[in-house]
């Protein structure tokens, strides 16, 4: 199980939890889980986001692996000018 | 793609790091540079754009029956020629709503309808004969009046999302963002002083020299070509051929040199449309937005209202910062809210922050990127009441941020925990700097603040061809718009082992190369420039195999080093060295063409923070300011060209400068921009500067082989807020309004100057 935090205007979505428990050992496997338990976060995921794990913030990389002890947040898709 | 853990951070580098002339420098003064509209084609016609006048309007009818008469009117396009093929994206059915209205015309400049004919002329005619039947609606372009319960709503499918329950009624606000951590109440409870104050912003614009250019040609097969001045033409292609329901293959895109961009050229605006018009007139057909069409009508950044509230105890620690960001990004969902709430404490090693964002709707143009999008109205904000805080509690601002700073280990404002990053240098480089010490003249102030941005890495592809003289042709994908040709040919010729002037970088067009991501993002020294580095370390692979069949070795018995290809050591036999250029021009002999390759998804771009200082005079009787010194330090990881690094570094100022002191966005109460050119809507030019001066700290990217960060957005994030302290360290009163133009800071000046009259 890998501890995922996302942002707080997403608790509508998760039943109020900023700290989700997901079965995952990589990112592609992380969010698809996401999607499966908390329907009301797909809209977001299709829209985009992105993973920091450890502190790295990932953009792309579906198999960026994940560990138990990893420290992981959802963000949004990161843009730039 | 595993992050290379061990940065060469130590290397001695030969080239990288110098400052050679850009390749593209002397077509660029010369006139020899082709821009988007230097493009041509026989038989090309033009095109021009019908706008709607009204800022929010009901669009009943368009009749183009007298204009399709027209001599010389080759094809007219409106939003019967823009079917929906965006299968449910709300994203791209936004853009295709921007390039073409439907239903609505949502701000005042809406492209209603496009006209391609023989000349200008022509086209203008036909445009004033195209009837448009609008119901005008009544419209709104302040962010506060659209939050309002009452305001007009732009859309009725906005349901904002974020918050619960969730609402039945459409509204303008698109969506509620949250981030950060900890009990900020319990923090306010703790802190001896609170400072509290709401902050606006007016939008402003990229200001790129270059207006939007684009030649489109489409044959009756549905083939297309493309040349747009743009900061992505990947992106072009992609986007165009969904929105017109081509097939992506069938379009070519070609990059033009480009004019500026600063994140304004990452998305379309007048490129379906020429493509279109091109498809239905079987012509070339070229559009050139007008500078009025330029504000009117591509994407300017978004205006703001920000509450920042800060408290802290008597010796200067943070106990709790709280915000509420509200961006107005136009008339389509996408302001830079997100970024703003994430990036607006970032700065701080905070154990209780909030920050909350809405992303709101009006009746303006459409939003595009600007340069670290939503962080420098943020920064504006907070850096105003740290420094408020700082003299509250008796400090130095710069001791107080200092004091407060994030660092290693320190948990980010918005979730993760930071490793290396190299704020507190630029702190504490900056309190070292002479600036800090210069004594202040009459009317003068000081002020500074820090400012801090994600970074990212994305899609990059590229491909290093090994001439048969040894030169090498370098081939990326990234449209260079900061000098990045030069830096990705000192990368390649320092992995070579070869001189500068023997790599030449071209941008390839989109059937050339893979897939690349928009130039964005401070992603291209990085990104690209890694691809690079990846690509000559395949080429000097095949190299070295070269050098090996030649000599009958094996080819893990060779080596490549300073240029050559040596035998890895004595058992491997005694042969001297063998030079780039020897083994290229045996490569038809030994298996051909020569050329080394990469495509992957960059990350590990790494954060990045700067700390600007600024002197700005104030005259008292005009309310103008005079920026008389400033000064900019940031961590660049590595500076591959550092002359290109300080030009950042000094153009994220300059355009801050403008943001701060003269730029605005202004509506008349008709909704319609008041100052739609360069003479009323005024960007700084050298007579309003100082020289900018740089110091470049470089504390190496774990993510990059050399170390490299992005350095082209971070240097926009502070200027706004230091600017702001220095105005009002000069002015004696706290600024809280942007641009602080003359007549803001008269004003200021009097309302204080009534007060003390007032309390005497």
């Amino acid at each position: 199980m890998v501890k995922v935090v996302v942002w707080g205007s997403l608790k509508p979505h998760t039943g109020g939890k900023a700290e989700l428990e997901i079965e995952a050992t990589n990112v592609r496997e992380l969010l698809n889980r996401l999607g499966d338990a908390y329907p009301g976060l797909k809209p977001q995921l299709a829209r985009g986001v992105s993973v920091a794990i450890d502190g790295v913030i990932f953009r792309d990389g579906w198999h960026e692996p994940l560990r138990k002890e990893s420290e992981v947040f959802l963000l949004p898709r990161m843009v730039g000018g | 793609m595993p992050l290379d853990s061990t940065p060469q951070d130590k290397r001695a580098f030969k080239v990288v790091g110098t400052r050679p002339l850009r390749p593209d420098g002397i077509d660029k003064v010369t006139g020899r540079a082709k821009f988007g509209a230097d493009a041509t084609a026989p038989g090309m016609l033009v095109g021009r754009i019908l706008r709607s006048p009204h800022a929010h309007a009901r669009i009943k009818k368009i009749d183009t029956a007298k204009a399709e008469r027209l001599p010389g009117v080759k094809a007219i396009v409106t939003r019967a020629d823009f079917p929906d093929h965006t299968n449910g994206d709300a994203a791209l059915f936004d853009i295709l709503y921007n390039i073409m209205a439907r239903e609505k015309a949502l701000y005042e400049g809406h492209a209603v309808a496009a006209v391609a004919a023989v000349d200008a002329h022509t086209a203008r005619e036909a445009l004033k004969l195209i009837k448009v039947d609008y119901e005008v609606l009544p419209h709104v372009t302040d962010v506060d009046e659209a939050m309002k319960p009452n305001a007009p709503v732009l859309h009725n499918t906005i349901l904002t999302d974020g918050v619960e329950p969730k609402p039945r009624k459409p509204s303008n606000i698109v969506r509620r963002y949250e981030f950060g951590h900890g009990d900020v109440e319990a923090g306010f409870r703790r802190a001896d002083i609170v400072v509290e104050r709401t902050f606006k912003t007016e939008a402003t614009h990229q200001g790129y020299i270059e207006p939007h250019a684009c030649l489109a040609n489409v044959g009756p097969d549905g083939q297309g070509e493309l040349w747009v001045c743009t900061q992505g033409h990947f992106m072009v292609r992609d986007t165009c051929a969904r929105l017109l329901g081509m097939d992506i293959s069938k379009l070519r895109v070609t990059a033009s040199e480009i004019g500026g961009g600063f994140g304004g050229k990452t998305t379309v605006f007048i490129e379906p449309v020429a493509l279109a018009l091109s498809r239905k007139a079987n012509r070339p057909v070229k559009v050139v937005m007008s500078r009025d069409e330029v504000f009117k009508a591509s994407g300017p950044t978004a205006s703001t209202s920000i509450d920042v509230k800060i408290g802290v105890t008597k010796d200067g620690r943070i106990t709790a910062a709280d915000a509420t960001l509200r961006y107005q990004g136009g008339a389509f969902a996408g302001s830079p809210v997100e970024f703003g709430a994430m990036s607006a404490f970032a700065c701080y090693d905070l154990e209780n922050v909030r920050a909350i964002g809405y992303d709101v709707v009006t009746n303006r143009p459409k939003q595009a990127a600007y340069r670290a999008p939503g962080a420098p109205m943020a920064a504006f904000a907070v850096e105003s009441v740290i420094e408020e805080l700082a003299h509250k509690v008796g400090m130095a601002g710069i001791d107080f941020r200092i004091k407060n700073a994030a660092h290693e280990g320190t948990k980010s404002s918005y979730g993760p925990t930071y490793g290396p990053i190299g704020l507190l240098p630029t702190l504490e480089r900056a309190k070292q700097h002479p600036h800090f010490k210069a004594p202040l003249g009459p009317n003068q102030g000081r002020g500074m603040a820090c400012g801090f941005w994600f970074n990212f890495g994305g899609q990059t592809c590229v491909s290093l061809n090994v001439n048969s003289d040894g030169t090498v042709a370098l081939s990326v994908g990234t449209p260079d718009i900061g000098g990045s040709r030069a830096s990705m040919c000192l990368m390649a010729a320092e992995e070579l082992g070869i001189p500068y002037d023997k790599v030449r970088a071209i941008v390839a067009d989109t059937s050339s190369l893979g897939y690349n991501d928009v130039t964005d993002g401070s992603r291209v020294t990085f990104a690209t420039g890694m691809a690079t580095i990846h690509a000559a370390r395949d080429a000097t692979r095949k190299l070295c195999a070269r050098a090996a069949q030649i000599w009958g070795i094996p080819e893990e018995a060779v080596t490549w080093e300073k240029g050559h290809a040596r035998p890895a050591g004595p058992n491997a036999g005694n042969f001297p060295p063998m030079s780039l250029a020897e083994v290229a021009a045996q490569a038809g002999a030994t298996g051909g063409p020569i050329a080394g390759h990469y495509e992957y998804s960059a990350d590990g771009a790494g954060v990045s923070f700067a700390t600007h200082i600024c002197d700005a005079e104030v005259d008292p009787e005009t309310g103008a300011t005079r920026i008389v010194r400033y000064t900019v330090l940031q961590d660049a990881g590595k500076a591959v060209h550092p002359s290109y690094v300080e030009g950042q570094f000094q153009g994220g100022a300059v355009q801050g400068i403008g943001w701060a002191l003269n730029e605005e966005y202004i509506y008349g109460k008709d909704g319609r921009l008041q100052n739609a050119g360069f003479l009323d809507y005024r960007i700084p030019v050298c007579s309003d500067l100082p020289m900018i001066d740089t110091v470049i700290l470089e504390i190496p990217n774990p993510g990059h082989p050399y170390g490299v960060r992005g350095v082209g957005e971070t240097s926009i994030v502070p200027p706004l807020a230091a600017i702001a302290n220095a105005v009002s360290a000069a002015a004696g009163v706290r600024l809280t309004s942007l641009p602080m133009s003359p007549p803001r800071i008269l004003a200021a000046l009097e309302q204080q100057n009534a007060k003390r009259i007032a309390a005497e």
